[in-house]
């Protein structure tokens, strides 16, 4: 059996989830073994029209890359969404809380006339995407439990409980009970727990879990006397795209 | 100079560089009608969007700026954080932040040297053809990478996007067994530097003279200024950190799309060859031996010699970085200065109004961070200036140096000599947050 080709493409991102895959170290080679990368822009100048699965870290946010993602969903067999810009919009979504108008002007002033910007979507909402490795940035254990199924031609179901289900198991001490916010209970576990476990809270990059215990969230909320809309301004941090979804 | 010659470069997004950029060159009857380097990352508005946002979320967000130097925009951020606060951090956090910041230049001198730059001077494409005919390279790369990675999971919880490092200090602190595994992986690491220094010495650089103004930061001690300082460069300019904007002023050049930014000349230069040319003798022994044995004198004016200048601040970086954990080892760590802040539900960071600027030599130059808080810790304008945006003049300015003086080659050699001009400033376009406000090409 020949080896899947795979390229990566970025779109609006900071290209560290792109990154990660030379963190791997040496464990690189061993990837290496089983798919042949064609497209890398990122750290190789060759590149191929002729790819297998399409690697996409970025969100979508200009007519331009509406098109060439389009492009890249017509050649590629399996579209794989990578990263929190990708899966759920992540960081360039705060954008669409402001007019496009004025936050252009505020950034570019004079040159904001040659800017052209649309409001910042998740990759599966502008075309069909097979497989998700979300968080900000990817987790490395998780890119290659996907990979896997990719190449074994199986889905992957990314975790579908909270963030808290993983943090207890790490034994950390509740963010909560320290009187400190956190979107552990409604965000998508999968990362272990990965900033809990280093001190810091959960900023929910991995999304919201599909169906929250919206009573028990509420009563916690009450418990600790924190408004919802302190909760909310935090979601959207990374997860304003999703009114995209609601919309639909 | 060939006076019949036309040539003509366009090279669509060019690789082995973090984002997406076009080099244009235009040569008619051997005369230059345009030259450029033009940015066309999509444009993602961080600035905008800091506003309304608590102070202590900055550092997370500006992060995401840029995968590479993750850990260079959190610093700068935290500084301009807790100087718009007033909030004086303790020794033990400068410390954590000074090998945060070694090891943040050291990976991604690393990531620059051997898998962008090391290819072209191999005649490559990219490392993977590496794999074959140079394997002990190619893992020595991704062993090194892998190490300074390793070192910022122990120390921030990862590289990408570090996670205990915020305004106030660390929300968790290495522990006396994790000291002495990251001085074992930073020891395990120096026979890898020493053959790194020594590959360098075999590769040939193109001979490339423009000199130019180097800007980096600048103090009165016999530290290597990497996390502070003021800013001063080799035409004796000196300015305070919050005077930066002086530095920073934009203005329009013919044969340009972009605003670039000037000081004394024309265009400046930020990054490992400005700090060197600037700061070379209080380079550590180690550091300034591989800078022996490369030859690298100051003042350097090849811009090429970039890569160079990389590899001896990584030597620097390693045995600095080493210095500073047998510190910790023989002082102790003060694990009750672990501090948990979140939004500061709990008051635990006096906030008042304010304005802030963080000034911090990342691996590719001088970065600045610019915030004003109003009295809850709410950003009400921000700004950021990277290094790359400040090279962008300089890099122009060489191009049209470099031009005409290489018309007797042929185009595949003038392209490649003007993608690895421009890969050796490792330009970060990502990171370009609103880039000096360059003309984005709607392509």
């Amino acid at each position: 059996m020949s080896k899947p080709k795979v390229a990566f493409f970025d779109f609006a991102c900071c290209e560290g989830c792109q990154l990660q895959m030379a963190n791997f170290g040496e464990v690189l080679l061993d990837i290496l073994n089983l798919v042949d990368i064609v497209t890398f822009r990122e750290v190789m100048s060759e590149k191929s029209e002729i790819y297998d699965i399409a690697i996409i870290e970025g969100s979508i946010t200009t007519a331009h890359d509406t098109e060439r993602i389009k492009n890249i969903r017509a050649k590629a067999k399996v579209v794989i969404a990578y990263g929190s810009c990708a899966t759920i919009g992540g960081i360039n979504g705060m954008k669409n809380k402001f007019d496009l108008e004025e936050i252009k002007k505020y950034v570019y002033r004079d040159g904001a006339k040659q800017i052209e910007t649309l409001p910042t979507r998740a990759v599966h909402q502008v075309v069909k995407v097979d497989y998700f490795i979300n968080c900000c940035p990817v987790y490395p254990p998780e890119i290659l439990k996907v990979l896997k199924c990719v190449i074994a031609g199986i889905p992957y179901a990314v975790p579908d409980y909270a963030v808290c289900v993983e943090c207890k198991l790490n034994e950390n001490v509740c963010m909560y009970d320290k009187g400190i916010t956190c979107l552990g209970p409604v965000t998508k576990a999968g990362c272990n727990s990965w900033c809990i476990n280093n001190g810091n809270i959960c900023y929910g990059c991995r999304g919201m879990v599909t169906n929250p215990a919206k009573n028990g969230q509420l009563d916690i909320l009450a418990r600790h006397k924190i408004p919802l809309d302190w909760i909310t301004n935090k979601l959207d941090m990374y997860n304003k795209p999703r009114e995209l979804d609601e919309q639909k | 100079m060939n006076k019949s010659r036309n040539v003509k470069v366009n090279v669509e997004y060019l690789t082995r560089v973090e984002g997406h950029g076009n080099i244009v060159v235009n040569v008619k009857d051997g005369k230059l009608e345009d030259c450029r380097l033009d940015i066309i990352e999509p444009p993602r508005f961080f600035e905008g969007m800091l506003r309304g946002r608590s102070i202590f979320e900055a550092q997370h967000i500006t992060s995401r700026i840029c995968g590479i130097c993750a850990c260079g925009h959190s610093l700068a951020s935290i500084q301009a954080g807790e100087d718009a606060l007033g909030f004086v951090a303790s020794e033990q956090t400068i410390r954590l932040r000074k090998l945060l910041l070694h090891q943040e230049i050291l990976d991604s001198h690393i990531l620059h040297i051997y898998l962008l730059a090391a290819p072209d001077l191999l005649g490559v494409k990219s490392f993977v053809p590496l794999i074959d005919t140079h394997n002990k390279v190619v893992r020595r790369a991704l062993r090194m990478k892998k190490n300074c990675n390793n070192i910022c999971d122990i120390l921030v919880g990862r590289h990408v996007h570090p996670i205990s490092a915020i305004v106030g200090g660390f929300t968790k602190l290495p522990k006396e067994k994790d000291l002495d595994t990251m001085l074992d992986i930073l020891k395990s690491m120096q026979p890898d530097m020493d053959a790194t220094i020594e590959l360098l010495a075999t590769l040939k650089f193109p001979d490339f003279q423009r000199p130019t103004e180097y800007v980096a930061l600048v103090n009165d001690t016999d530290e290597y200024p990497l996390l502070s300082g003021e800013i001063g460069s080799t035409d004796g300019l000196k300015l305070n950190k919050k005077d930066y904007l002086k530095l920073t002023n934009e203005f329009m050049v013919p044969l340009s799309s972009a605003k670039h930014t000037k000081a004394s000349r024309s265009s400046y230069m930020v990054g490992a060859l400005a700090r060197l040319n600037l700061n070379f003798n209080k380079l550590n022994l180690k550091a300034k031996k591989a800078a022996d044995l490369l030859q690298f004198k100051p003042v350097c004016t090849n811009p090429y010699l970039n890569t160079v200048a990389q590899a001896i601040e990584s030597v620097h970086c390693l045995e600095e970085s080493i210095t500073l954990i047998e510190h910790f080892k023989a002082n102790g760590l003060k694990q009750e200065e672990a501090i948990v802040v979140g939004l500061n539900e709990k008051g635990t960071i006096p906030v008042r109004a304010g304005k802030g600027v963080g000034a911090v030599e990342v691996p590719r130059g001088i970065l600045f961070h610019d915030y004003e808080i109003d009295k809850d810790g709410k950003i009400i304008n921000a700004n950021c200036i990277i290094p790359t945006g400040q090279n962008l003049g300089n890099v122009e300015d060489d191009m049209r140096k470099l031009v005409p003086e290489i018309l007797d080659k042929s185009d595949e050699e003038i392209t490649l000599m003007m993608e690895m001009l421009v890969r050796a400033y490792d330009p970060c376009i990502s990171c370009s947050t609103h880039f000096l406000d360059v003309k984005f090409t709607n392509r």
